[in-house]
C-alpha cells in the first residue's frame, strides 16, 4: 500500500527525468565527441580520447570562417528584425487602425508556414528577379522570419504593462516623450532584448531557409550540412558544445545578477525559441 | 509559432483593441508598421505569388533556357503521382512523433510546471538547453547514439529487440525517433505555460468532490491545459511535417519525406515547376489541417 | 509646504457641464460641481457610477466628449496631463516599478528640470512617515506604504488640486481608518484641494468638508456631510449614505408649517423644512437610529408619530442593538436601540409601537411604483471592493 503511494506520487516525476534524459543525451553525446579523435573521416564512432579540437578549434579554417559568417549574418537580421518588429509591436498594442486582422495575418502566417515553403519561394522570388544569392539575401530571408517571432514577443510584454503607470508618468509632468524614454522603454526592455536573442539564436541555427537562398556563401549550418556527406570534422562537436555552453553561461549569470534579471532570462527561456 | 505560444490568457477575453484615432495621432502606427509590413510583404507574401507562378511554368522549360508561364495546371497531378509515397509519409511520421511528443511531453510538461517545486527552473534550462546548440550538430550525434557499433543497438540486440543483423540508424525508427526528439522542445514549453496557471487547489476541489485521480486529470488539468495543448501540437507538427534533415541524416532514401524532394527538386534537379507545385501543396496541406483542427479545438484566439 | 499652497493663484475647481460617452453608454452625466480651493471634497458612489471618469477628466487622461474643466478662470479641457497643476494618486497606485522609492517621488521634480531634488524628497517622505525607504523597490513594501508613497510622489508637486482615486481601497479596514485619519492631517497641514473619490460612505463623512453623491453619472446631492445624513434629497441618498426607512405614501398638501403624508392608511406629518416635496407620491423617511420602540402607543412621548408591529429580529451589535419590526401591512423597519444600560432588551415576538419625532423625520420623492425600504440589516459594503 505504502508503496503504491509512494509510486502515485513519483511516477510523473520519474517519467518526466526520463524525458529530460531523452532531451539532453544528445548534447552529451556532442560534447563526448569533441574530445574524440575519429577513426575515420567518416566514422560517427567513439575512437580515442584527445584535446586536439579544443586545442586548435579552427584546424578546419573553413569551418570557422562560416562560423563567423553565420554571426555577422545573426547580428544584423537581429538588429534589423528586432527594430522592425518592436515598431509593430507598439502599433498593435498601442494604437488603434484599420486593416489589423490583416496585419495580424501577416504577422501570424510567417509562424505557420513550414521554412521549406518559406526558403523555396524566396528563392522562386530571387531567381525569377534575377537577383544573384548570397550573404545579403541570406540577411533579407532571415529578417523576413525573425520579425514575426520578434513582434509576437514585444507584444506580450507590452500588453502585460499597466497603461497607468503611463497615465500617472504624464501626470506627473512626463510629456509624451518623456513617457516613453523613462517609463515605457524601460519596462518593455526586457522583452526587447529577450526577442533580440530569440531573433539572433533563429538567424545563427537557420538551415532550411538559408540553404535555399545561399548562392556560394556557407553559413555554419550549411557548412555542417555539407561536412555530413563529406565527413564531419570533430571541431564541429567543439563549437557545437562551446555554443552550449556560452548559453548556459550567460543563463548563469543572469540568474546571478538578482531577481530581475532572473525573470528577464527566464522569459527568453520560457519564451520557444523559435525553430530548428 | 511562438504566437501560438503566448495563447493562454486565463479564460478572460483579450483587451480590446484601442479605438481608431482622429487628428494628429492618426497616422503614426501606419509609420510604426510600414517597414516591418513591408518587409513582410515583399520577402513573405510576394514570394507565395511567385511560387505559385513557378507552380505553373511549362515544365519543359530549364532555369538555364528560361520558364514559360503556360498556366499548367497538370503540374500538380504530375508532382502528386510521381511523389505521393513521399506526401504521405511526411504525415505519417510527424504524426508518429506527434504522439510520441505528447506520451513524452505531456508529463515532462507537467512534472515540471507543478511538481517541480524549487527544481522548476533548472528544468526548464533542461528543456531549453538543446535548443542552445545547433540542430544538426544535436541530429549528428543521434547518428552515433543510433549507430551499429553503439551501446544502444548492442544491448537492443542482447535483449533480443533486435536481431543479430538489426539495425537502428538508417531506418524510419531512427527518423520518428530523431523528429520526436528535435521538436519535443516546442510542444512542452507551450503546455508548461499552461500548466503552471493551473492552481493545485482546483485539483484538491476536484478530488474532494469524488473525483479519482483519473478523473480530475480528465476533467481539470486536460481541459484547461488545452490552449497549451493546441498551440503546442501546430508548433510541433508544422516544422515537423516539412522537415527532411532528419530523413536525410538518420534514414535513407526509403524514409525520405516529401522536404527531401522538394530539396532536390529546388537544388539538385533543378526542376523549378514541380519543386513550386510540390511546396505549394505542402504548405495547403498544413494549412487545411491547421484550420479545421483549430475549427473542431474551438479556439479562434488562437490566431 | 502651507507656504508653497498659498503661492498658488486662488482658484476653485470647476465642473461645467461635464459629459463623457463611451460609444452609447454615458459614464459622466452633465456633471456641473465647484471644489472650493483647499477643500476635502469626497466623491460618494458605488462602483461604475464614473467616479473614475469624472477623476480622469480632471487630470486630462481622458478627453470630454462635452463640457468645460475650470481652475480658478483658467480653462483646463483642452491641456495635455502634463500641463496641468493637478496630480493624482491612483486607484491602485501606479508606482513605477523599475524605479525605487525615491526615484518614485522625485519623478515630477525631475521632469520639470529640477537638479536638487534630495531634500524635498527627503522631508515628502518624512511627512508620509517613509523616512528610509528610498533605496527599496516599491514591491518591497507593504500596501499602506506603497498607498503613502503614491501620495508623496504627487504630493511634492503643490498641485493645486489632487485627485485621489479610492486610495484606501486596496487597504485592510483597521489601516484604511489610520490612513484617513493621516490623509486628513496631511491635508489640512498643506492645504492644497483634495478631491477624494470613494465607494465608502463613513471615508466620505468622516474626512471631507462636502461630499458629492454619485449615482449613474450624475450628483444627486451635494453638501455638508451631516447636512446630506440628516436631510437627504432622494431615496438613492437616503440608503447610500447610511440606512434608511422609507415608507411608501402620498404626500396631501401642507397644513401650517407642516407637509401632510398618508402612508399604509395611517396619517403622517412632516416639517415643511424637511419636506422636498408637498404633493404626490412621496417616501416617509426616518433613520433606524432615530425610531424608538415602546411597549405600546400609551408609551409614545408627546409630539411623536408612530406605527405598530412585531418585533422579528434582534441583532446585538455591541455598542447597539438592531431590530426589525413587521409592521401590520407586512413590511419591515430597522431601529437601532444604543445599549446604554437603560431599559431591556426586547425579545422576537414582542409587540412594540416604534415611534420617532417628526423634526427627525424627512420627506422624499417616490417613483409611483416604489413600495417601501429599508436598508437590510448590517450591510457594511464589503472591504476592498473596487470599482
Ligand atoms: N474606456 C472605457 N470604455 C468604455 N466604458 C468605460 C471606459 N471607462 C469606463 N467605462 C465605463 O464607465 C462607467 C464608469 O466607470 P468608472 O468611472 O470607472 O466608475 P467608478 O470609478 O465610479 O467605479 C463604467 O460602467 C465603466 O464600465
Ligand atoms: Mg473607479
Amino acid at each position: 500500500m505504502k508503496v503504491r503511494r509512494w509510486l502515485a506520487d513519483r511516477w510523473v516525476m520519474g517519467v518526466a527525468l526520463l524525458v529530460l534524459g531523452y532531451l539532453t543525451l544528445p548534447i552529451a553525446v556532442v560534447a563526448g565527441l569533441s574530445f574524440n579523435r575519429p577513426s575515420s573521416r567518416l566514422s560517427y564512432d567513439f575512437n580515442e580520447f584527445t584535446l586536439d579540437n579544443w586545442a586548435r578549434p579552427c584546424a578546419t579554417a573553413d569551418m570557422c570562417d562560416a562560423v563567423v559568417r553565420s554571426m555577422e549574418i545573426g547580428l544584423i537580421a537581429t538588429v534589423v528584425s528586432t527594430v522592425l518588429g518592436t515598431l509593430m509591436a507598439f502599433a498593435l498594442v498601442r494604437h488603434g487602425f484599420r486593416g489589423r486582422s490583416g496585419i495580424n495575418g501577416l504577422i501570424f502566417l510567417p509562424m505557420a508556414t513550414p521554412e521549406l515553403v518559406m526558403g523555396t519561394s524566396l528563392l522562386a522570388l530571387f531567381v525569377a528577379a534575377g537577383v544573384p544569392q548570397g550573404f545579403w539575401t541570406i540577411v533579407i530571408a532571415h529578417v523576413m522570419f525573425c520579425v514575426s517571432f520578434v513582434v509576437v514577443t514585444v507584444k506580450a510584454r507590452l500588453a502585460g504593462m499597466d497603461r497607468r503607470l503611463e497615465e500617472a508618468a504624464m501626470d506627473l509632468y512626463a510629456s509624451e516623450w518623456q513617457t516613453f524614454r523613462r517609463i515605457t522603454l524601460p519596462l518593455v526592455l526586457p522583452g526587447i532584448v529577450a526577442a533580440a536573442l530569440l531573433a539572433f539564436s533563429l538567424s545563427f541555427d537557420d538551415f532550411i531557409i538559408t540553404n535555399f537562398n545561399a548562392g556560394t556563401t556557407v553559413t555554419f549550418p550549411m557548412y555542417v550540412w555539407g561536412a555530413a556527406q563529406r565527413g564531419i570534422p570533430p571541431q564541429v562537436n567543439v563549437i557545437g558544445t562551446a555554443m552550449f555552453g556560452i548559453a548556459l553561461l550567460l543563463v548563469g549569470a543572469s540568474s546571478l545578477r538578482g531577481r530581475r534579471a532572473r525573470r528577464a532570462a527566464l522569459a527568453v527561456i520560457a519564451t520557444p525559441a523559435g525553430k530548428p | 509559432m511562438t504566437a501560438l505560444a503566448h495563447v493562454p490568457t486565463a479564460g478572460g477575453s483579450p483587451a480590446p483593441p484601442p479605438p481608431v484615432r482622429r487628428g494628429r495621432g492618426r497616422l503614426l502606427p501606419y509609420l510604426l508598421l510600414l517597414p516591418g509590413a513591408a518587409w513582410l510583404l515583399v520577402f513573405f507574401a510576394l514570394p507565395l505569388l511567385q511560387l505559385a507562378a513557378a507552380s505553373l511554368y511549362d515544365p519543359a522549360g530549364s532555369l538555364s533556357t528560361g520558364y514559360a508561364m503556360t498556366w499548367a495546371v497538370g503540374n500538380y497531378p504530375d508532382a502528386l503521382q510521381a511523389y505521393w509515397p513521399q506526401f504521405l509519409r511526411s504525415f505519417l511520421y510527424s504524426a508518429i512523433a506527434l504522439v510520441l511528443a505528447l506520451l513524452m511531453g505531456y508529463p515532462l510538461a507537467y512534472a515540471i510546471a507543478q511538481k517541480a517545486g524549487r527544481w522548476k527552473n533548472l528544468l526548464l534550462v533542461a528543456v531549453v538547453a538543446p535548443m542552445f546548440t545547433s540542430f544538426l550538430v544535436r541530429t549528428l550525434a543521434w547518428k552515433t547514439i543510433l549507430s551499429d557499433n553503439g551501446a544502444l543497438v548492442g544491448l537492443l540486440r542482447d535483449v533480443h529487440l533486435l536481431g543479430p543483423d538489426g539495425r537502428l540508424l538508417a531506418t524510419p525508427v531512427a527518423v520518428v525517433l530523431g523528429l520526436t526528439y528535435n521538436f519535443l522542445p516546442f510542444l512542452v514549453l507551450p503546455l508548461y505555460a499552461s500548466l503552471e496557471r493551473l492552481d493545485p487547489r482546483l485539483l484538491e476541489a476536484a478530488s474532494d468532490l469524488y473525483a479519482s485521480p483519473l478523473r480530475a486529470f480528465g476533467r481539470v488539468t486536460l481541459p484547461l491545459s488545452m490552449p497549451g495543448l493546441i498551440a503546442g501540437t501546430l508548433l510541433f507538427f508544422i516544422p515537423a511535417t516539412g522537415d527532411y534533415i532528419n530523413a536525410e541524416l538518420l534514414g535513407t532514401p526509403n524514409e525520405y519525406m516529401i522536404g527531401n524532394v522538394i530539396d532536390s527538386a529546388f537544388l539538385v534537379r533543378l526542376d523549378y515547376p514541380q519543386g513550386a507545385a510540390l511546396s505549394f501543396l505542402l504548405m495547403a496541406a498544413i494549412l487545411a489541417i491547421v484550420f479545421v483542427y483549430l475549427r473542431k479545438a474551438g479556439t479562434e484566439e488562437v490566431l | 509646504m502651507r507656504q508653497m499652497a498659498q503661492e498658488t493663484p486662488a482658484g476653485d475647481l470647476r465642473l461645467a457641464d461635464l459629459t463623457k460617452r463611451f460609444g452609447v453608454f454615458t459614464a459622466v452625466d452633465d456633471l456641473s460641481l465647484t471644489v472650493p480651493q483647499g477643500a476635502f471634497f469626497a466623491l460618494l458612489g458605488a462602483s461604475g457610477c464614473g467616479k473614475t471618469t469624472t477623476l480622469r477628466m480632471i487630470a486630462g487622461l481622458e478627453a470630454p466628449t462635452s463640457g468645460q474643466v475650470l481652475l480658478g478662470d483658467r480653462d483646463i479641457t483642452g491641456l495635455r496631463p502634463y500641463r496641468r497643476p493637478v496630480n493624482t494618486v491612483f486607484q491602485s497606485y501606479a508606482l513605477f516599478p523599475h524605479l525605487d522609492i525615491h526615484e518614485n517621488v522625485a519623478f515630477g521634480l525631475r521632469r520639470r528640470g529640477i537638479r536638487q531634488v534630495g531634500d524635498q524628497v527627503e522631508r515628502m517622505l518624512a511627512l508620509v512617515q517613509l523616512q528610509g525607504y528610498g533605496r527599496r523597490r516599491p514591491a518591497q513594501l507593504s500596501g499602506g506604504q506603497q498607498q503613502r508613497v503614491a501620495l508623496a510622489r504627487a504630493l511634492i508637486n503643490h498641485p493645486q488640486v489632487l485627485l485621489l482615486d479610492e486610495p484606501l481601497g486596496a487597504l485592510d479596514l483597521k489601516l484604511r481608518r489610520q490612513m484617513q485619519i493621516e490623509l486628513k492631517r496631511i491635508q489640512t497641514e498643506v492645504g492644497i484641494t483634495f478631491v477624494h473619490v470613494t465607494h465608502d460612505q463613513e471615508e466620505a463623512m468622516t474626512m471631507a468638508d462636502t461630499v458629492a453623491v454619485m449615482n449613474a453619472g450624475r450628483i444627486e446631492q451635494l453638501g455638508a456631510p451631516a447636512d446630506i445624513y440628516e436631510y437627504p434629497a432622494t431615496a438613492f441618498v437616503a440608503n447610500f449614505l447610511g440606512q434608511s426607512n422609507l415608507l411608501a405614501g402620498e404626500a396631501g398638501g401642507h397644513a401650517g408649517d407642516e407637509v401632510l403624508v398618508t402612508a399604509h392608511g395611517a396619517r403622517f406629518s412632516v416639517p415643511a423644512d424637511r419636506a422636498r416635496l408637498v404633493d404626490g407620491p412621496a417616501f416617509l423617511g426616518v433613520r433606524p437610529e432615530k425610531l424608538h420602540l415602546a411597549g405600546g402607543p400609551d408609551d409614545v412621548p408627546a409630539g411623536h408619530q408612530h406605527v405598530g408591529g412585531v418585533v422579528t429580529d434582534a441583532s446585538y451589535v455591541g455598542v447597539s442593538t438592531q431590530y426589525l419590526v413587521r409592521t401590520a401591512w407586512g413590511s419591515e423597519l430597522s431601529a437601532f436601540t444604543a445599549n446604554s444600560g437603560l431599559g431591556g432588551r426586547l425579545a422576537v415576538g414582542t409587540p412594540v409601537t416604534a415611534h420617532w419625532d417628526p423634526r427627525h423625520a424627512f420627506l422624499l420623492p417616490r417613483a409611483g411604483g416604489e413600495d417601501d425600504q429599508t436598508t437590510p440589516l448590517l450591510d457594511e459594503p464589503p472591504v476592498g471592493a473596487v470599482s
